[in-house]
């Protein structure tokens, strides 16, 4: 019994550790089973009866697709826009010393310390005063805004743990500015960029708080889900739900994989 | 008979070394403007100035029709703040159940992935990034299933008598957990666990193992080791994990929106309301600049107190 005691003692911090996972991937399974269910009336809430007829047809309702559409070009324009200039001022704080570095330091930070009703309301005030029409601009702009500072922080980190050496190596090898940035410091800094892309790519995409200030009445994917958690639940969002979260998953193990296989060419 | 022999000429530093003394490119000094011009341009027109547009919004009086006017008429925060205090209260109450709930629950797994998973550790790191991408509005959705009443949850709870607990301690109401505060700190524990376990599997993983090894041949117990050692220097991940849950939650309305009722109703749902559906701009812009203040007040002094001041 005394052994059996302080085996699970031993063991605590796994079982906690893996419940807290189960906590964690418990609603995205309830999301894939009900991806399944057949429900009766509006809402998808309730289990009734199997079938694959939302797999079959996932744009069967009105203004999903469309607005799963609209989501995606703006995630990939807000993340392309978010990563330049947040590379741009990532370099520019960890290569350079200048006398404003404190107040850049704290705009750049601020984004990410002040909660996003407050952004959003604020921006909506913006607008409503300049008289600018809401829509697929006022989202894109909103989007970069508040992606920027999460990229900072994601290529700075990356930057920050560099090499200075290597570049100074590329230099005595009389490679030029130019040559030494694209052949040296951009192939080390890409790890940074590219985290920092997904994770504006993710914010950006599933952002609901500032789209529904800044978006007029253009329907983006979370806010077609909103509306509709409101009106009745179509089974096609568990679906697309789903089909997220296994592509996720899949594009993970597919970089890992590849990661592994450059790893063991190299060794 | 004192040859003097002459010290050779002070040779060229060789140019490795001036070079080295150098930064790595030599750019014009205009540079480092030139990376920040577009970027600061950007956060300064959409983040600083939309902020001063709404202090000055908050000091306006007016009507939609007639248009608005800085009256200078501060009034509105006191107001604003009577009549919504008690949303703020609950707020700050919900968000900091939340966080500390987030603390216990993702400390364990950020301990196992740091520690204990080994080959496991990529596939548990992926499990818990992954829900993000299954947008979040959709697995909060998920709650109202998993949370349903007569659902098999609320039957456990209701027959191990912890309903009857919680009802009595105001979390729950009768033998529902939907539309309670139990669904909603619930729902913000989950939404924002992820934010608390990266920053704490991050400071975790920095951590020399050969500490653990020094503290257990100097004879401390496991727990010893943990309070005195894993602990303390785990404290940064702490800090920003703590932030980084508990200034979302305070301003967040959809969890309040999806698993709450009426009753729970957090600030983040009065300003959306008054925003969005009550067009009353002057109350909305105050009540959201005293939330701003609050939160920025809040993570200067806990920032101070727990003394990780560079974690910025």
């Amino acid at each position: 019994m005394t052994t059996f005691v302080n085996r699970l003692k031993r063991r605590l911090v796994v079982i906690a550790g893996l419940l807290t996972l189960a906590y964690l991937l418990l609603p995205v399974v309830v999301v894939a089973v009900f991806s399944f269910n057949k429900p009766k009336g509006r809402f998808n809430y309730e289990w009734q009866e199997f079938s694959t007829d939302a797999w079959k047809d996932p744009c069967g309702v009105s203004g999903l697709c469309g607005s799963l559409s609209l989501s995606l070009q703006i995630a990939l324009w807000a993340t392309l826009g978010a990563t330049v200039l947040g590379t741009m001022i990532a370099f520019a704080l960890v290569r350079y010393r200048f006398r404003a570095r404190g107040v850049v330091n704290s705009l750049v930070f601020l984004p990410m310390a002040m909660p996003e009703v407050v952004m959003a309301a604020s921006l909506l005030t913006l607008f409503l005063n300049m008289g600018v029409r809401l829509g697929f601009w006022t989202i894109l702009i909103a989007h970069v805004m508040f992606c920027l500072s999460f990229v900072v922080v994601a290529v700075k980190a990356r930057v920050m743990s560099m090499d200075p050496r290597l570049e100074q190596a590329a230099q005595d090898l009389y490679a030029g500015p130019v040559q030494t940035f694209l052949r040296v410091t951009l192939p080390i800094a890409a790890p940074g960029i590219a985290a920092g892309a997904l994770l504006a790519f993710a914010l950006s995409f599933d952002d609901f708080i500032i789209t529904n200030f800044t978006s007029g009445s253009t329907v983006t994917f979370p806010m077609f889900v909103w509306g509709s958690a409101q009106r009745g639940t179509p089974v096609q969002i568990n679906v697309v739900g789903t089909a997220m979260f296994v592509v996720a998953v899949l594009l993970v193990l597919v970089s890992m994989a590849v990661g592994n296989r450059r790893k063991r060419q190299k060794g | 008979m004192a040859t003097v022999t002459q010290s050779p000429p002070p040779q060229p530093p060789p140019l490795m070394l001036a070079r080295r003394a150098k930064p790595p490119r030599r750019l014009g000094r205009w540079t480092p403007y030139l990376l920040l011009l577009p970027g600061l341009l950007w956060l300064f027109v959409f983040f600083a100035l939309p902020v001063i547009y709404q202090a000055s919004t908050s000091v306006q009086t007016g009507s939609l029709e007639d248009g608005y006017e800085v009256t200078w008429h501060f009034a509105t925060y006191w107001d604003a703040l009577s009549a919504y205090w008690p949303q703020f209260v609950r707020s700050v109450l919900y968000a900091a159940s939340a966080t500390v709930l987030c603390l216990a629950l993702g400390y364990p797994l950020a301990y196992l992935i740091a520690f204990r998973a080994g080959r496991w550790r990529n596939l548990i790191m992926i499990l818990v990034i992954a829900p993000f991408f299954a947008s979040f509005l959709i697995r909060t959705l998920a709650w109202k299933t998993i949370l349903a009443d007569s659902g098999p949850v609320v039957e456990i709870l209701n027959t191990l008598h912890v309903l009857d607990v919680t009802s009595w301690l105001g979390w729950t109401a009768g033998d529902r957990v939907l539309a309670t505060p139990l669904a909603v700190v619930c729902g913000l524990t989950y939404n924002f666990l992820p934010f608390m376990i990266l920053p704490l599997y991050t400071s975790l993983e920095r951590i020399d193992p050969r500490l653990h090894e020094a503290a257990n041949d100097l004879y401390a117990r496991p727990s010893t080791t943990f309070r005195r050692v894993t602990l303390p220097l785990s404290m940064p991940g702490v800090v920003s994990g703590t932030l980084l849950t508990f200034i979302p939650a305070t301003g967040d309305y959809i969890n309040a929106d999806l698993l709450g009722s009426t009753d729970t109703r957090m600030i983040g749902n009065v300003i959306q309301t008054q925003f969005l559906r009550v067009l009353d701009y002057p109350t909305a812009a105050a009540l959201s600049f005293i939330l701003m203040a609050a939160i920025l007040f809040a993570v200067t002094f806990y920032i101070r107190k727990s003394g990780t001041e560079d974690l910025l």
